[in-house]
């Protein structure tokens, strides 16, 4: 999680668990993070990225053992 | 000249910007922007965070745009990440070229696109009333966004 979102998380990172027989998909996330987080995480300006690569559509998301899930709020500028 | 980076620590832009320029023999202009962090009543210090697998390469695609949309000779982009002081600088981007306006513009381009579009947030620690501190995000600012819409064209 960066920025504030690992506030709302209280840690930058969350080992989550893993369906057993299929990736895990965009509700099987936001059910297993911490509710503060999960109620903000549809905001469309919130964007994800699985293993440094952006994804055009979060909704769409699909993750395996191992991958790197980064939840990416607005960017507040350099 | 390409010389882009991501610091953790202070750094001096003119130890950049002499060898910057000493290694873009004949060119006919350098444009210097250096941005500190400013001296805001209460604010303590200024943090930057960034996502090390979309940050720094997204700073190299800002400058191959760049180097396409401007005739450059080169072009050094530094940016801090980390906790800073005021007073502290956070970004220096030098751009050489043989004509001035590219320079100037491609030195324009870049700050425009790092302050709205680059991978970093930021939070500034404020004096709170009462003593002690907080630590703030800072939220994008529409001023930024307007700023990039400028080289949409």
């Amino acid at each position: 999680m960066l920025g504030k979102l690992a506030d709302l998380a209280m840690a930058s990172t969350i080992d989550l668990p893993l369906p057993l027989s299929k990736p895990l998909d965009w509700e099987g996330l936001k059910a297993a993070l911490p509710p503060a987080l999960a109620e903000t995480v549809d905001d469309p300006r919130i964007r994800v990225a699985i293993n440094g690569a952006l994804l055009p559509n979060k909704l769409k998301m699909q993750a395996g053992a191992g991958d790197e899930i980064a939840l990416l709020p607005p960017v507040s500028g350099g | 000249m390409r010389d882009i980076r991501l610091l953790d620590q202070m750094f001096l832009p003119g130890t950049l910007i002499g060898p910057f320029t000493q290694a873009n023999k004949g060119l006919g202009g350098v444009c210097t922007f250096v941005g500190e962090v400013r001296y805001d009543e209460g604010v303590e210090a200024l943090e930057l965070t960034h996502y090390e697998p979309l940050t720094l390469p997204g700073m190299h695609a800002l400058a191959d745009r760049a180097f396409e949309r401007f005739t450059l000779m080169g072009l050094l982009m530094v940016h801090r990440v980390g906790q800073m002081r005021p007073g502290e600088p956070i970004v220096c981007v030098s751009a050489a070229a043989l004509h001035r306006r590219d320079a100037i513009d491609a030195v324009d381009f870049c700050m425009d696109h790092l302050k709205s579009a680059a991978w970093f947030w930021k939070r500034e620690k404020r004096a709170k009333e009462g003593g002690g501190s907080e630590w703030h995000w800072i939220e994008p600012r529409e001023q930024d966004h307007s700023d990039l819409a400028r080289w949409q064209s």
